[in-house]
């Protein structure tokens, strides 16, 4: 054993240059998040009731180094750690996504909390730590970062998904995804280690080199499933999907909110960056796996969403098959593109709408539960009777969901179907007829819920208004602009895909 | 060095460990099961980074062993849950919720 190690002959450490500006929303929300626990130890039962506006203060601060960053372009990238971390334009952008959605998600728990007699500041300690995964997520190009940014985000979820400790679906739901999250990082964790073999190194850029070069083909191959089968388990990829609508039933519905926008946005912002940069010389073997995990994903997500009656379930299986909408970019990306058509730019600015409208409609359903009680779709009659503008908020996420023109998710599809048929390959013709049929199917369902809001009468005839607490009403607020700025103002955000410093060094 | 009895080590621990996994119903013997997965993956990494004289490759292992403490810790915690509500760890009764 003594010789296995005497084998390796390294250089003296050097500490890395480290560049402070580039990692101050890392470090700030770290500090920010490491202060509250602090805070809370201290001062225990006299803090909490403060703990939800402080946490979602440290979601916003860490905001303002990104807008200083994203200022000095020039600058960017800044690399660091020999091209294993990046701030780019591109990860800027999505560690304002999920900031903000972190932000929206804590307006969203804190009624939901205070009401629910469970373990209370500790859940936004978790959240933190979840949103911090994330954030270091966006800017990992290589896999010991990306590793560790996904478990950060994993671990703290399945202890929230379990959170309601003396509810059984509750308890239900933490197991299933805890259970099939370990087995999925492990299988995912086994293609890494042969592609570090193959590599001989972390980065995802001295991996696409080696497999570029790679003798061994099968083994290729086998390393890039298992790796692709591990992020097909947390954007909820048929067939990696059977946990999601049981944890998404099961779990505080806050957090189920977070589980389909945030940590569904991070697993895809993973997928980017190592299929892109990881695998961007294995198109031949990737796009076919991507191509049957899209068409899948959004067949099975929404015939099986349609017979749903649960809105939560519903919803769970829409994400499914919204999923599988996203991974059809990654289905061409060896093609060539021109110009800001291309399957980065479509993916991340499809993860900005869907975020926006998803977390809305989820604001929605926790407003209407709290008044019916219920997670049945027909206990949405009479909602425009009794609350036209929660109905028809609630209208304008669903009509954005299904593409419906002028609102958001329309123009997100949009893009999806430009990259699809931009190079008229047979894939990309194939999956865009897919992805048409499939949208026919999915506005079948989310009109149903209109329907019953519009035209069907309230269940038990109560037509007390529904309250609006100020954090749903400010969450709602959000999601609701940004819906609307999206569709009308399309490519307010620009080309995201910067894709030289994507594959930086 | 002979990479290969490594690599044949490791597949091998992997293979048991997704066995292990699809047909335990125990939920720590599933949770022991993921344990020798990570642990095929250390050999793994341990294995070619000093195939390549390369020193990530044990700091690799180092950080999954890390996260694997953490993860075994919050599957305990879960398992042992389930175990005060339902007197029973058997993961194919967790079956509350379907469709």
């Amino acid at each position: 054993m003594l010789t296995l190690f005497a084998q390796i002959d390294q250089p003296a450490f050097v500490r890395p240059d480290i560049d402070w500006h580039a990692v101050a929303p890392e470090l700030l929300l770290l500090g920010l998040g490491a202060l509250l626990t602090m805070l809370d130890l201290i001062f225990l039962d006299r803090i909490r009731r403060f703990i939800p506006t402080l946490t979602g203060l440290a979601f916003l601060v860490p905001l303002i180094p990104i807008l200083t960053l994203w200022s000095q372009s020039d600058d960017l990238p800044r690399v660091m750690f020999d091209g294993a971390y990046v701030v780019d334009r591109y990860s800027l952008a999505l560690k304002v996504l999920f900031l903000l959605s972190g932000y929206v998600v804590v307006l969203l728990s804190s009624d939901y909390m205070a009401e629910g007699d469970y373990y209370d500041s500790e859940y936004y300690q978790l959240i933190s730590a979840s949103i911090l995964g994330m954030v270091v997520m966006s800017s990992a190009r290589d896999l010991v970062s990306i590793f560790i940014a996904l478990e950060l985000i994993s671990i703290p979820a399945y202890l929230m998904a379990a959170w309601r400790k003396r509810d059984l679906k509750s308890n239900e739901a933490g197991l299933k995804f805890m259970l099939m999250g370990v087995f999925a990082s492990g299988i995912m964790l086994y293609g890494m280690s042969l592609l570090y073999g193959f590599a001989g190194d972390t980065r995802l850029s001295a991996v696409a080199e080696a497999l570029d070069r790679g003798e061994s083909a099968p083994l290729i191959t086998l390393a890039i499933v298992f790796t692709a089968i591990g992020f097909g388990f947390k954007v909820s990829a048929v067939p990696f999907h059977s946990w999601a609508p049981d944890t998404y039933e099961g779990a505080p519905t806050p957090l189920t909110a977070f589980l389909a926008v945030a940590s569904k946005s991070a697993g895809f912002v993973a997928l980017i960056a190592i299929v892109l940069v990881g695998f961007s010389t294995q198109a031949d073997v990737v796009e076919p796996l991507m191509w049957v995990l899209a068409a899948l994903s959004m067949t099975v997500g929404n015939l099986i969403a349609i017979r749903q009656t649960n809105i939560v379930r519903m919803l769970a299986y829409s994400g499914i098959a919204q999923a599988g909408y996203m991974l059809a970019p990654l289905a061409v990306y060896g093609e060539t593109f021109e110009g800001t058509t291309n399957p980065a730019n479509a993916i991340v600015n499809y993860l900005l709408v869907y975020a926006a409208m998803n977390l809305g409609a989820f604001a929605v359903v926790i407003l209407v539960a709290r008044k019916t009680r219920s997670g049945e779709i027909s206990s949405y009659g009479g909602l425009m009777n009794y609350s036209p503008g929660l109905g028809a908020a609630m209208t304008l996420f669903l009509f954005s969901l299904a593409g419906v023109p002028p609102v958001g998710g329309w123009w997100a599809k949009f893009q999806i179907f430009n990259v699809l048929t931009q190079n008229a390959s047979w894939a990309g013709i194939s999956l865009a007829i897919i992805v048409a049929v499939n949208s026919v199917i999915a506005a079948f369902y989310y009109l149903n819920v209109a329907k019953q809001m519009w035209f069907m009468p309230a269940p038990d005839l109560d037509h007390t208004p529904i309250r609006l607490p100020a954090p749903l009403a400010t969450a709602l607020a959000i999601t609701l602009v940004a819906t609307i700025v999206f569709g009308i103002l399309p490519g307010i955000v620009g080309d995201l895909s910067d894709f030289t410093s994507l594959a930086a060094r | 060095m002979l990479l290969n009895q490594y690599l044949l080590l490791a597949a091998a621990l992997f293979v048991i460990g997704v066995f292990g996994v699809l047909t335990r119903r125990n939920g720590v013997l599933v949770l022991m099961s993921v344990e020798l997965i990570l642990n095929a993956v250390n050999i793994n990494l341990v294995a070619f980074g000093t195939f390549h004289g390369d020193i990530a490759g044990q700091v690799f292992a180092l950080f999954v062993i890390a996260v694997a403490a953490a993860e075994v810790g919050v599957g305990l915690a879960i398992v042992l849950l389930i175990y005060r509500n339902r007197r029973s760890i058997d993961v194919a009764e967790a079956n509350l919720m379907k469709g």
